[in-house]
Order: C-alpha cells, then sequence, then structure tokens
C-alpha cells in the first residue's frame, strides 16, 4: 500500500471552491515512456495503468472504494486498471483526517475537478492525435473516443503526450454531466486481500530487528508513577529492556498516556513480562469515582436549571400554566470504540528520522505529534496508513504512535506498540455518558406548548481543555440545538460534568445520547397523545421548509457545512418518515409475539429513520427480529458501500441499545475484555435488514455515522410497544447487575 | 519445538506457553491470523487444529507437537476456497479485520455439516464477533457457498 515515490518538486497549494486545499502537479515531463501526473491523485502510466490515490483511511467504510471509484469515473476510466495508491501522511493530500463523515462529502466537488483535469488533458492529447476538434471527443473505459468515425486511442498512449502539457487551473475544467447522483453499484475493491489474510493492518508490519512493546499505563487517570520495580519483568527471558515513560499533566489530548514498557522479542513475552513489574502509583482526584455516585449526582443535576443555551418564550412559565406536563430522564452510560483491532504502531527511528507504520485515521497529526516527541523537523517523519481494524474514533487520536516512536528511539530498534484488549477497554478515549432530563407541556387542546431538556454530559472539550466541564456548541449541535421544534417555548440546559477518563469521539458521537433521549421522548409523547409517532413527529417538528437558525434561535453549527448548502429540511425528514413506514409496513398489526418500534434523526447532514421489529428474547430483554432503514444522504458515489454502513450501523446501534456500559469503580474501568463489554453476536442480529436510500440532487453528507443514531431508540421505543415497559436508561442489559 | 503449519514443518524458538497465536504472528509472520481479545472470546485468531476451528490465543504451542494447523494463509492456495469467493460475491468485509477468523469457522462448520441450517450457521458463529456488523452477510455467504441460497 506504499505510494510511488512523488517528488514534492512543481507542486503548487492552490484552492477550488470548496476551498479544500489541494496539489496541482505542474512542470512537463517530455520524456516518452514517463507517467502522466497532474496532481497528487492521478498517475497514469504509459502502459495504461492507472494509480489513483486515496488520502483518506479505510477502516470498513469503503473509502478505497469510494474515492477511487470517483476519480475514475470523472476520467472514465476503466476501473479494472486501477491501482489504490494509500497517502502517507502528508498536507499535500489536503485534510486526511478521517472522522466526522466526510471523506466524501468534504471532497466530492474537489476530487471530481482532479480528475477531470487528467481527463481534460488526456482528451486534449487523444483530440490532436486524432486530428479532430477536442469537443467530439469523450474519454470512455479508458480511451479517447472520437464516436463519430469510431476512433479512438487508449489513455496509455496519451500518457507522455499529456504529460508535456500544461496543467488546467481545476477551477476552470468542465465537470462531467452524467455522474448519477444515486452514485454507483461497484465492486468491492481487494475483497480478497481481506479474505485471504494478506491485507495488513496495524501490527502485522515487520520490520527487521523489530521488538514488541507491551505498555503498562496509570491505572486510575491523573495518578503518577512513584516506583518502579522491574527486576522480575527483565528476569523474564526474551525481555529486551523495560522502560519508563512520562505521564503527562492534564489536558491529556494526544499525549502517550505514560507508564512502564516491557520491550521483548515477542508480544507473549512482553505481555507476561508486564504482568511482573511492581508498580506504585500516587493518589489521583479519581480514586474514589464510581458511576453508580456520578449518575446520582447528574441526575440531581438535571432536576435543577442549567446554563441555558438554546431559549425560545418562556419554557418555565409556560410548563407552570400547561394542562398536562410529561417529564422523563433519559441515561445513557460511557462506551468504549472497542473496534476489533485495538491500537497497534510500529515506529523505526534512525539517525535520519523515523518512519511509523500505524493504523490511524489520522496520519497528519500522527507526524507531527511523532516529530515534536522526537524533536525532528516533519519532513524526517513518515507515516505509512495500514488497512484500519475498524477505528469508531479511537484511532484518531495518535498516542499509540508517539509511544512506539518514543520507545524504538529509547532501545534504538524497530518497535512495535500492541495494546492488549484490556488496555484500549480501560484507556481509550471513551464516548460520554449522558443524563437528559425532558419536561413537555401541554395545553387543554393537546398541542405541545413547551419542552425543556436539561442535559449533564462530560464534554469532549475537557480532554483538550482541563478547564472546560460543559458540552460545547459543536456538541449540543449534533441533535438538540439542531433539533426543528416547532413548539413555542423551549429551553435547553447544560451543567458542568467532572469527567473521569479521557473523553474521546465515537461514531456518531453525542447524536447516539441525544437521539435516545429525544425520540424516546417523543414516543412517550405520542403514546399520551395516542397519536402514531411518525404523525407526531411531524407535528412536533412542524410542515415541510426550512429551518433557519433564526427559527431555532441558536448559531447552526451543521458539522461545519454552510447552512445554504445543507439546511434543516423538513421535507427531507418527511421523505425518510413516509419511506421507512411505508417500507415497513409500520401501521398494519403486528406479527404475533413482536412489535415495531421507529426512530428518525438528521445528524452529519444525512436524514435517516428506521424501524425495529422486536419480540422477547428467551433471556429477557428485546430479540431483534427485523430492521428497516432508510437514508437521505444526498449524493453518493458507492451504493453498495453506502447500504453495508447503514447495515452495520443497525449492529452498532443494536450493541449500544443491548450492552454498552463502560462502568467504573475506584476510578478503575471495570470491564476488561469483551466478557464484560458485550457486543452483539450473529444470533442476536436481525433475520434482516432493509436499506433504502434516497438520492437525489442534494450535497453530499455523512455515511459512516448517521445511521447509528436512530437504531437505539427504535429498539427502545419497539420494546414499549411490546411489552409497555418504558427503558429510559441504557443499556437493557447492565454488565455487573 | 517443531510446529506444522499449512503442511510445512517449523522450528520455533519461543517459550513453550506462548499461544499459538503469537508464534503464527511473531515467530512465523503468518499474520493473517488476528489478535481481538487473547481469551477466546471473539474468534478473530480461529485457525484449524487438524481440521477443528481453534482459538489460537488461548491455545499454548507445546501442546500442538505433531498436529496439524491451517491458518487462512493455507486456507487454499490462491483463495478460491467456496467460503472465499462467496464472501467476494455478498461484499461481506467491511474493515475486514475479523473476517479471516470468520471464514475459518466457517470452514470448519461446512467441513463438519456440509449443508448446515440457518440456527447451526448462527450456533457455530457466535463465537465470532464482527464489530463492524456484517452478520447478515456472513450467514448469506456461508449459505450461499453450502448451496443452500
Ligand atoms: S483473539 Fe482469540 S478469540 Fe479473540
Ligand atoms: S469487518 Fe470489521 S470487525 Fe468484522
Amino acid at each position: 500500500m506504499n505510494a510511488p515515490q512523488l517528488s514534492r518538486r512543481g507542486f503548487l497549494i492552490g484552492s477550488v471552491g470548496t476551498g479544500a486545499l489541494f496539489a496541482l502537479g505542474a512542470g512537463p515531463a517530455h520524456a516518452a515512456g514517463k507517467p502522466f501526473v497532474p496532481n497528487v491523485w492521478v498517475r497514469l502510466e504509459p502502459d495504461g495503468t492507472l494509480h489513483l490515490t486515496c488520502n483518506r483511511s479505510e477502516m470498513g467504510q469503503g473509502v478505497r472504494s469510494s474515492i477511487p471509484a470517483l476519480l475514475a469515473e470523472e476520467m472514465g476510466a476503466d476501473r479494472a486498471r486501477v491501482r489504490v495508491v494509500q497517502a502517507p501522511g502528508d498536507p499535500v493530500y489536503g485534510d486526511q483526517n478521517t472522522d466526522g463523515s466526510r471523506s466524501i462529502r468534504n471532497q466530492y466537488e474537489m476530487l471530481r475537478r482532479m480528475a477531470a483535469v487528467a481527463r481534460t488533458m488526456l482528451e486534449h492529447a487523444g483530440a490532436r492525435q486524432l486530428r479532430v476538434p477536442v469537443g467530439e471527443v469523450a474519454s470512455v473505459a479508458h480511451e479517447v473516443v472520437h464516436a463519430s468515425s469510431g476512433r479512438a486511442v487508449p489513455f496509455g498512449q496519451l500518457a507522455a503526450a499529456a504529460a508535456a502539457a500544461k496543467v488546467p487551473h481545476p477551477d476552470k475544467v468542465k465537470l462531467r454531466s452524467d455522474i448519477p447522483p444515486g452514485g454507483w453499484d461497484l465492486p468491492l475493491v481487494e475483497v480478497d486481500e481481506w479474505t485471504s489474510g494478506r491485507a495488513q493492518f496495524g501490527a502485522d508490519v515487520q520490520r527487521p530487528g523489530m521488538l514488541t512493546a507491551v505498555i503498562v499505563r496509570p491505572p486510575v487517570l491523573g495518578a503518577a508513577l512513584l516506583e518502579v520495580d522491574d527486576g522480575a519483568a527483565r528476569a523474564v527471558p526474551g525481555v529486551h529492556d523495560v522502560v519508563t515513560m512520562p505521564v503527562p499533566a492534564p489536558p491529556y489530548a494526544f499525549q502517550p498516556l505514560g507508564g512502564v514498557a516491557v520491550v521483548a522479542r515477542d508480544t507473549w513475552t512482553a505481555k507476561k513480562a508486564s504482568e511482573k513489574l511492581r508498580l506504585r502509583w500516587s493518589e489521583s482526584p479519581h480514586d474514589d469515582a464510581t458511576w453508580a455516585a456520578d449518575l446520582a449526582q447528574m441526575r440531581e443535576q438535571v432536576a435543577q436549571p442549567g446554563t441555558p443555551r438554546r431559549q425560545r418564550g418562556d419554557a418555565e412559565n409556560a410548563l407552570k400554566r400547561a394542562a398536562n406536563v410529561v417529564e422523563a430522564t433519559y441515561v445513557v452510560p460511557h462506551l468504549a470504540h472497542a473496534a476489533l483491532e485495538p491500537p497497534a504502531a510500529v515506529a523505526e527511528v534512525t539517525a535520519t528520522g523515523c518512519e511509523v507504520w500505524i493504523n490511524t485515521q489520522t496520519p497528519q497529526r500522527t507526524r507531527s505529534l511523532v516529530a515534536s516527541r522526537l524533536g525532528l523537523e516533519e519532513d524526517a517523519v513518515r507515516v505509512n496508513v495500514t488497512y484500519l481494524g475498524a477505528a469508531f474514533g479511537r484511532k484518531s487520536k495518535p498516542d499509540y504512535a508517539v509511544e512506539a516512536a518514543h520507545l524504538s528511539q529509547a532501545v534504538g530498534r524497530p518497535v512495535r506498540v500492541q495494546w492488549l484488549r484490556e488496555d484500549a477497554m480501560r484507556q481509550g478515549y471513551f464516548h460520554a455518558a449522558s443524563v437528559q432530563a425532558l419536561s413537555a407541556g401541554f395545553d387543554d387542546e393537546g398541542a405541545l406548548t413547551a419542552w425543556r431538556q436539561r442535559i449533564a454530559s462530560p464534554t469532549i472539550g475537557s480532554t483538550f481543555d482541563a478547564a472546560r466541564h460543559e458540552l460545547r456548541d459543536s456538541e449540543l449541535g449534533q441533535g438538540l440545538s439542531d433539533l426543528p421544534l416547532a413548539v413555542p417555548h423551549v429551553s435547553f440546559e447544560t451543567h458542568a460534568v467532572q469527567e473521569r477518563m479521557r473523553i474521546g469521539w465515537m461514531r456518531s458521537v453525542y447524536n447516539i445520547n441525544h437521539a435516545f433521549a429525544v425520540q424516546g421522548f417523543l414516543d412517550e409523547l405520542a403514546h399520551h397523545r395516542g397519536v402514531p409517532l411518525p404523525d407526531f413527529i411531524k407535528t412536533v417538528y412542524g410542515p415541510p421548509r426550512v429551518v433557519s437558525a433564526d427559527e431555532l434561535g441558536v448559531p447552526l453549527w451543521n458539522y461545519g457545512a454552510p447552512e445554504g448548502e445543507h439546511p434543516i429540511d423538513i421535507a427531507r425528514y418527511h421523505r425518510v418518515i413516509d419511506a421507512v413506514r411505508e417500507r415497513s409496513a409500520f401501521d398494519a398489526p403486528p406479527v404475533e409475539g413482536r412489535a415495531k418500534g421507529f426512530a428518525v434523526h438528521r445528524s452529519f447532514l444525512t436524514y435517516v429513520a428506521c424501524v425495529v421489529e422486536v419480540s422477547r428474547a428467551p433471556g429477557g430483554g428485546p430479540k431483534l427480529e427485523r430492521a428497516w432503514v432508510v437514508a437521505d444522504p444526498g449524493r453518493i458515489v458507492h451504493r453498495e458501500r453506502v447500504r453495508a454502513q447503514l447495515e452495520g450501523a443497525v449492529l452498532f446501534g443494536a450493541s449500544v441499545a443491548l450492552y454498552g456500559h463502560l462502568d467504573y469503580q475506584g476510578g478503575r474501568v471495570r470491564a476488561g475484555n469483551f466478557r464484560e463489554y458485550r457486543l452483539v453476536r450473529m444470533h442476536e442480529a436481525p433475520r434482516s435488514i432493509d436499506v433504502e436510500v434516497i438520492t437525489d440532487g442534494h450535497a453530499p453528507g455523512g455515511i459512516g455515522e448517521p445511521g447509528v443514531p436512530p437504531v437505539a431508540p427504535a429498539i427502545a421505543n419497539a420494546w414499549f410497544a411490546l411489552t409497555r415497559e418504558r427503558v429510559r436508561e441504557l443499556p437493557f442489559h447492565p454488565p455487573h447487575a | 519445538m517443531k510446529l506444522t503449519v499449512n503442511g510445512t514443518v517449523h522450528d520455533v524458538d519461543a517459550s513453550p506457553d506462548t499461544p499459538l497465536l503469537w508464534v503464527l504472528r511473531d515467530h512465523l509472520g503468518l499474520t493473517g491470523t488476528k489478535y481481538g481479545c487473547g481469551e477466546a472470546l471473539c474468534g478473530a485468531c480461529t485457525v484449524h487444529v487438524d481440521g477443528r476451528a481453534v482459538r489460537s490465543c488461548v491455545l499454548p504451542v507445546e501442546r500442538l507437537q505433531g498436529r496439524a494447523v491451517t491458518t487462512i494463509e493455507g486456507l487454499s492456495p490462491d483463495g478460491s476456497h467456496p467460503l472465499q469467493q462467496a464472501w467476494a460475491r455478498h461484499a461481506v468485509p467491511q474493515c475486514g479485520y475479523c473476517q479471516a477468523g470468520q471464514i475459518m469457522t466457517a470452514a470448519a462448520l461446512l467441513e463438519e455439516v456440509p449443508h448446515p441450517s440457518e440456527a447451526q450457521v448462527d450456533r457455530s458463529m457466535a463465537t465470532n464477533i464482527c464489530r463492524c456488523g456484517t452478520y447478515l452477510r456472513i450467514r448469506a455467504a456461508i449459505l450461499d457457498a453450502a448451496g443452500e441460497s
């Protein structure tokens, strides 16, 4: 997966309409036999082999299929001739940060323009060779074709001529008019890499002389290392060294947690020896922290007014005057990413620099952090991106690359850092718990007049600013401050919460918490009113319209996207609501012993409605029977991978609903492995997942994350429909109950 | 210690209590077998020993004298095992990390029960976690490979 060496010379930085950075290949390369490299995305060999760059990390979302597919289609290339090149961490490839469901949505226009530059140049070269006007040729299946004469020149034969021409500005080239908004049904590239075991993940990289490290990190956040007795560990045959690493002060940001590393000839030796370390840790402010006590405190907090964050009218007063008030408190605990591949990285420090191989979502950040830890210029650090054994946000924190670089420098050999499952479970960056108290007031005609929601939840901001303890606007913007409410009196309030662990973003992030509370509460209100939930939601969200920031009463964070391009569009809510209702026969009488639940949520600029059908599992709690998902993500590229993401999101959401709970006691996370932190298995998966994707001309939204948030509330709502038992605190099966 | 993997006898210089998983990965460079939990909970490390699916992360290598280990690299010489083909037809993998273990578990199942029912598939595959949630496609691919769909 290494990139061909691209010369840094001759690349300029410019910008296209999207504001994305890109590199522009300039400078003619005359000699025949030279490849055509108009920019860093495209490299056409004279034999026709087409190297297309993937600048984002492949972590199961299919980006190594979709980015090259978009480039290839815009070029009119034959996909069978395409080889995908994984970009190393380098700003020349634009923003490589693979999170926030934006690999396609933020790059769609830019990528097309880069490919159109290449196509335009090939068409000019082809027209010259065929001696016809350029307006009469087109790129089809790896050839420049003159349709009226039936003559054609293969791309490869045009490489040299195209390479000698001047590269047009990407804003000046014409895009193809026939790129379908619904994308294409394309094969999954490289599927045999995975099925044969050849695909190289982070821990699979082997370097000559490489050693493996297992690190014992502070058991409680904030504990400092007081004493190390490594005698017994060093005595284990195969142990090469024991290295003490500094424990950082908050804010933790992306710093390694420090601790003591055993560096050994293999993973098993390192693990065994690490268990023989005798370490003394200092006290920590979190030594007495328990989830039960923190939860009780958060429940008390949300019973009280908090910091006003989104206000309209006078919700307090309206609730007092209401004919009916419904109140409920919803709880989502902390959650772990639990990607099946734990963090792992290989670093090789040499006299002149450092090379890193890592399953990272963020190669550029990795590069700068490694460079600064080693005191190197960034240019002296190369970061190679392997396949990611999923990531879900954990692998956008490259603390483990810094650990590997530190250790390689310390022992003078290439070092692989292997996080054990227990390390990943206990010392990651975790999804924040949330406690939310909701109150709704109805007037005597049954109209909803007041909505008040009070939230206590640790903020990701605390990981980067030790003084920050209250949700940031961008976090409220994930399903609360952007929640359409055609209700005259609205109040959203937050409380400060002491975080007990490094809080990070996990797939769908705060949307999971907020959708669970809002969609569950709406179901309660719909039952209170005796109205089907889809109809009730339409009433509460109001008639089809664009909901402006003005109407919301707060600035629209909108995942960083312009409001004009990605407004909150109630008509799009209606389309997914109606479609899933119909496909799932939501209103039909249920199958005996089963019931359906509904939820809808907009996140990452994509609208998703979900219906889950449940029965009673033999061991208690819901058994998932069938699921239906309708998404409106706007334009897409790889139809099949979009469906795969939405299918996977149902399972991810099901694990959140049924099992997800990262409990702690004495400041220590209790779960160590999948015995305590359970994930849904095959027999617990629904029998079928029906996926419908609505794609029209709307600008592309995200796909990796938006499928998750509606799943847990749909399951809880289905459970209520079946049993009349309202589950307001996740998960259904707490691990230590 | 001698260890037979994919038909080749290797001389292994590892501590005898080392789980097979780490011998495969760290000593023999056979990295298709994955680490997910180390406690026989996730199935990522599944290989065949004398044709049966086992979790290599809890199997000390000293117990494998005279036994035949097959890893994903040895399942078929060219990736043409019916399951590998079915996996491609159904575009099963997402991140792909669990898939070698899934295929090895499924391959042992089909050896034993060439035409499993859906319930049998679910039961056998319950040993293997897929965090990306590809279960429905795995199930469909197994039934397809078994000629059941
Ligand atoms: S690594 Fe062996 S079962 Fe998980
Ligand atoms: S495909 Fe990612 S864990 Fe199964």
